[in-house]
């Protein structure tokens, strides 16, 4: 069997054995929904209604309702789409990179973080979706028979490409999930004494049994499937980028914008990750399995992208000055001097500077700093879609049509809204699913659990 | 006489693996193992192939190209042929370009959904299959391998000892 280096930290604390590992994540399933859980998910839940009512109004009112201009024609909608999209980013990443890499503690945050994908995806979807003002009109994007000419999509705009690679991402997450899941419901399905229950969890674990024939196509399919998501993560917010830089509006149309959107977008998925793990290792006592040592590790994968990000800030800022453009130059000492400079350099602070304090090994260590980090960074991302979108098209070519952007109650609710869709979804996972992947977990028990690790050294 | 099914339970991975390599050692040939996650190296030695299912995902996903690239010939440049600001798509080559998104993620979407449907069917796992483990416990932290007389010439008392010689958990014999 392979061992560890004894030098690397266990990824299992304590001294667990397979039943503990089933005990541990089965057992908050099993019991009465906590107190806290209740709290928190009657807020979500309230919060999550206020968002429907908001949408119910756009449909019925029209997009109107929002503080879109004719010279902002995208602002919050589009903001808060790639905003989600790129939070989604992290959980793939987790999966089917680090899959690849054989980095072994991914396998402690890869549920929750896949769960977080699928979720942070939906809510995307609603802003282009109710953008679209009929919304019921919205399967226009896909090219169907029709009698209208026949009239097709058109394939040659970044936008048709968003929709495939969209709906791929989504798709295609959600199976990767669901396929780790089947066999965590059935170890459920197994132990549950409540008949109800036990039927409920029969049906999700799809009859499985963990025959060997069944496991070796199981580490077959998610290695497969790990291999060809992990250009799609990357493929779908390049994509999402080309939005902008297929356009001629100056400060969308650059060329750098594919892999800054991607590294800014793990960053920000990353801090999503923190931000839900934090709360749910202590809420659910997982600190035996999501210690440290992974909330270090993802700490310095925001360093690393957040200074990728940085530096894509500043090249693109020193580009526009050197392209000789007057428009492309305008629009970027907009950004920073202009009447929404705040909102740039609240992003210069929020996604550059303040995780460079991540290099200090005590910071990074720290789960209240890092806790407070990651929804600056959530913040700052959010701001620099904000930036993006918003100051590159409020000043237009002509000074006669400049306009200024003010959100409504409706964009402010619809964006809220969101957010308690989200947490009402992830807090049902947790409340439900098995929220680490507890039979991965068992086959690093032996190569890196700490008892085991203590007693093999040599 | 009836056949009999072993249901041969080991309380570890590493047990498990040792007892099947010394019991196909001797001649016998394990049918099935059930176990609540994947035990490398047990493969060769019960006798599992190697799956074919990424052969199946290439295949899939190579179809997914297929599509797309006559999917958009047919609307972009067959039945319609699109001008977009002066730059009209006579022909699919010259507009493939912008077509290398869509054919990408339409190969994807097809590769890792005909792998996934295929690993599903072949497995028999779908939406309100009965659970065939022997033991509910072997979801949790046991083991069990499955012989049975029909697949091995020694008589059930000689499966019998040959089993009991190993690092077994529990034993339970059935006829079927």
């Amino acid at each position: 069997m392979f061992k560890e280096s004894n030098i690397r930290k266990p990824l299992i604390l304590g001294h667990k054995t397979y039943h503990d590992i089933t005990q541990d994540i089965v057992g908050p399933i099993e019991g009465p929904a906590p107190k806290q859980w209740k709290i928190a998910f009657t807020i979500a839940l309230i919060v999550a209604l206020y968002g429907v009512g908001c949408i119910m109004y756009l449909v019925g009112v029209g997009i109107g309702s929002w503080g879109l201009n004719k010279t902002v024609g995208w602002a919050w909608d589009i903001t808060n789409f790639v905003w989600w999209v790129g939070i989604g980013h992290a959980g793939t990443l987790i999966s089917a990179v680090l899959l690849l890499f054989r980095q072994r503690w991914r396998m402690a945050i890869n549920r929750s973080a896949e769960a977080m994908t699928i979720f942070a995806v939906m809510m995307a979807a609603v802003f282009p979706v109710f953008h679209m003002g009929r919304v019921w009109m919205a399967y226009w994007t896909l090219p169907l028979p029709n009698q209208f000419g026949s009239l097709w999509p058109n394939f040659n705009s970044a936008l048709m490409w968003d929709v495939f690679a969209i709906s791929t991402y989504f798709s295609v997450s959600l199976v990767f999930w669901y396929i780790g899941l089947i066999p965590d419901f059935a170890t459920i399905r197994d132990r549950i004494t409540k008949p109800k229950a036990k039927k409920i969890y029969g049906i999700l674990s799809f009859g499985w049994s963990g025959r060997a024939k069944h496991w070796t196509r199981f580490e077959e399919v998610s290695l497969v499937l790990a291999g060809i998501a992990t250009p799609l993560v990357f493929s779908v917010h390049s994509i999402v980028s080309m939005d902008f830089a297929t356009s001629v509006v100056p400060g969308w149309h650059t060329t750098i914008f594919p892999p800054y959107f991607v590294s800014g977008a793990i960053f920000s998925g990353f801090a999503m990750v923190q931000t839900l793990l934090l709360i749910m290792r202590k809420t659910m006592k997982l600190e035996a399995y999501i210690h440290l040592k992974h909330i270090e590790y993802m700490n310095i994968v925001i360093i690393v992208t957040g200074s990728i990000v940085g530096v894509a800030y500043l090249t693109e800022l020193f580009i526009s000055d050197y392209s000789g453009v007057q428009y492309e130059s305008y629009a970027f000492i907009n950004r920073f001097s202009g009447p929404l400079a705040w909102s740039y350099w609240c992003m210069m602070t929020c996604n550059v500077i303040s995780p460079q304090l991540f290099w200090f090994k005590k910071l990074r260590t720290n789960l209240v700093f890092t806790f407070v980090m990651s929804i600056i960074v959530n913040i700052g991302m959010w701001f620099e879609r904000f930036v993006i979108i918003v100051t590159s098209i409020h000043r237009d070519y002509l000074p006669a049509a400049w306009g200024e952007f003010k959100a409504s109650v409706i964009d402010i609710g619809l964006f809220i809204g969101t957010i308690g869709i989200f947490f009402t979804l992830f807090l049902l996972f947790a409340r439900f699913f098995p929220v680490l992947a507890l039979n991965e977990l068992k086959t690093i028990l032996k190569v890196s659990g700490e008892s085991y690790k203590n007693d093999n050294k040599h | 006489m009836a056949n009999k099914v072993f249901h041969v339970m080991y309380d570890d991975d590493q047990k498990l693996l040792h007892a099947a390599e010394k019991l196909v050692a001797q001649g016998l040939r394990v049918k099935e193992v059930f176990s609540p996650f994947p035990i490398h190296g047990l493969d060769p030695v019960i006798g599992v192939k190697r799956t074919r299912l990424a052969i199946c995902s290439f295949l899939y996903a190579t179809t997914g190209t297929i599509l797309s690239i006559l999917g958009t010939w047919y609307f972009m440049v067959s039945d319609w042929d699109w001008n977009i600001g002066g730059k009209p798509n006579f022909t699919w080559i010259e507009n493939a370009p912008a077509f290398v998104p869509v054919m990408f993620e339409f190969s994807v979407f097809c590769g890792a959904h005909g792998m996934a449907l295929t690993y599903l069917l072949r497995n028999g796992t779908l939406p309100g299959m009965p659970a065939t483990n022997p033991d509910p416990r072997t979801t949790d932290d046991k083991f069990v391998m499955e012989i049975t007389t029909e697949d091995n010439p020694q008589s059930a008392q000689e499966i019998e000892s040959l089993i009991r010689a190993t690092d077994v958990y529990e034993l339970s014999i059935k006829d079927y």
